[in-house]
């Protein structure tokens, strides 16, 4: 800060970069702070000129308030005149807001450009709380997960946003903005990302009583490893390897697990809650609620109603400790 | 009067003694080279608090398991062994290896993992 400056901006402009990068270091994951694709970036660009022109503004406007209520007759005469009062009052805003105008309307026909050259379409349902994923292929294979969006580095993909019940809304603040899930409409949003990177996302719109707990991972591959996740998805549950992980499928079945959760591979096709076929392999369970380890499958299996009151799977304390090890041993193994 | 000095002598004796009483109780806890503040982090980030109540750690308070408050005051680990640092450093490595009934799983801690915890359980008084 060189003493004897005459233009506030940089000062500002300082300090608000520096509450920027303040705020987005409270959800590196999840920020919109924190661009990671072109698109959140050229947001976050425009919000970082609004806000310093409105800074900028209010300071003026200030300012010539302060005159107008302190300074010397010459002054305030001055300011009361029609020069200030015309270009002030009424040229100014009109030029500042028509030019914002034109290139905000840039950014978003840029932001929603049509997705014919996707490299990939992703279908999105949203339940109460939790979060469909379909990888849709040619011909009608698509691959089926839940709770978390995978995405290649560089690419741009079509999402096509459902719901099965209420409103919801879909948001990864670092890679765009939010777009609504509507019940009996088809929302379609486009996405492009940058560089691999582990993200988050969450739902934006109020959506019952686990609203808080409904996110999902996001995690954008390399094109390589991409293509490799997604074939590793495709694939049916591993075969058990040990008695204990046989017990476990065979408790999770004797449980009625399948009338609700799909393990392709076993004879459970449930379809009220997520496909469980590769859930060992994901980073959280219960929507992005808790890491997946095997202590927290057997809590959640044990007393889900405790830990998310009101999503849609009972708790089953009904099982002796060793089934409910096994079950969560084998869940875990799925990866 | 003769007889109130002494007898204060010999209250102010016997409430010495008794003080000392707790010292050795907490020293039995000690876990050489362990770091409870890490163990702390390990506890959040394997989420115990799924199923325990574990103080000191944000959003743990699961009831599927015991909690743990006042956990280092307990005479007995998962109503089977002494709660020394030993068994507990056991017990974490491998709940069912000492209570095959448990409902407990082994989430893979290593042997350094296991010490951190254990310190930092110690410190739930």
């Amino acid at each position: 800060m060189r003493p004897g400056r005459t233009r506030p901006c940089s000062d500002l402009s300082l300090a608000v970069l520096m509450a920027a990068l303040a705020l987005a270091g409270c959800g590196n994951r999840q920020s919109a702070l924190l661009p990671r694709s072109e698109h959140a970036g050229e947001v976050f660009h425009l919000t970082l000129v609004m806000t310093l022109a409105g800074a900028l503004i209010l300071a003026l406007v200030t300012v010539l308030a302060g005159l107008g209520l302190l300074g010397g007759s010459g002054v305030r005469r001055r300011l009361a005149g029609r020069p200030l009062l015309v270009g002030g009052g009424i040229v100014f805003p009109v030029v500042a807001l028509t030019l914002l105008l034109i290139w905000e309307i840039a950014i978003l026909a840029r932001l929603d450009p049509p997705a014919d050259d996707a490299t990939l379409r992703v279908e999105v349902i949203g339940h109460q709380y939790w979060w469909e994923i379909r990888y849709l292929g040619p011909a009608g294979a698509h691959v089926t997960t839940a709770n978390e969006v995978v995405l290649p580095a560089g690419g741009k993909v079509e999402l096509a946003l459902r719901t099965a019940d209420v409103l919801h809304s879909f948001w990864i603040p670092s890679l765009g903005g939010k777009m609504d899930l509507i019940p009996g409409r088809t929302n379609r949003l486009t996405l492009t990302t940058g560089d691999p990177v582990v993200l988050r996302g969450q739902c934006a719109e109020f959506c019952g009583e686990q609203h808080a707990l409904m996110a999902f991972d996001v995690e954008v591959l390399p094109p390589a490893g991409f293509a490799a996740w997604l074939e590793r998805q495709r694939s049916p549950a591993a075969a058990p390897a040990t008695p204990l992980l046989a017990e476990g499928r065979d408790a999770f079945l004797a449980s009625g697990c399948g009338a609700c959760h799909t393990v392709r591979g076993t004879p459970a096709v449930g379809r009220l809650g997520p496909d469980l076929t590769h859930v060992g392999g994901r980073r959280t369970i219960a929507a992005g609620s808790f890491p997946t380890n095997v202590g927290t499958l057997a809590g959640w299996i044990a007393d889900a109603q405790h830990l998310k009151r009101g999503n849609r799977m009972p708790s089953f304390g009904n099982l002796d400790g060793r089934t409910l090890r096994a079950i969560a041993t084998w869940l875990g193994s799925l990866e | 009067m003769r007889l109130v000095v002494p007898r204060l002598g010999l209250l102010g004796a016997l409430l010495l003694l008794v003080s000392g009483c707790g010292e050795g109780q907490r020293s039995a806890h000690e876990i050489a080279g362990a770091d409870a503040e890490r163990g702390r982090r390990l506890v959040a980030s394997y989420a115990c608090g799924v199923c325990h109540v574990v103080p000191g750690v944000a959003g743990a308070h699961g009831t599927v398991g015991p909690s743990l408050a006042g956990f280092a005051g307990r005479s007995y680990l998962a109503g089977r062994v002494p709660n020394e640092p030993t068994e507990l450093v056991r017990w974490l490595a491998d709940p069912p290896a000492i209570d095959p009934e448990t409902a407990m799983p082994s989430v893979g801690l290593g042997g350094a993992e296991t010490r951190d915890v254990a310190a930092y359980l110690y410190t739930l008084r």
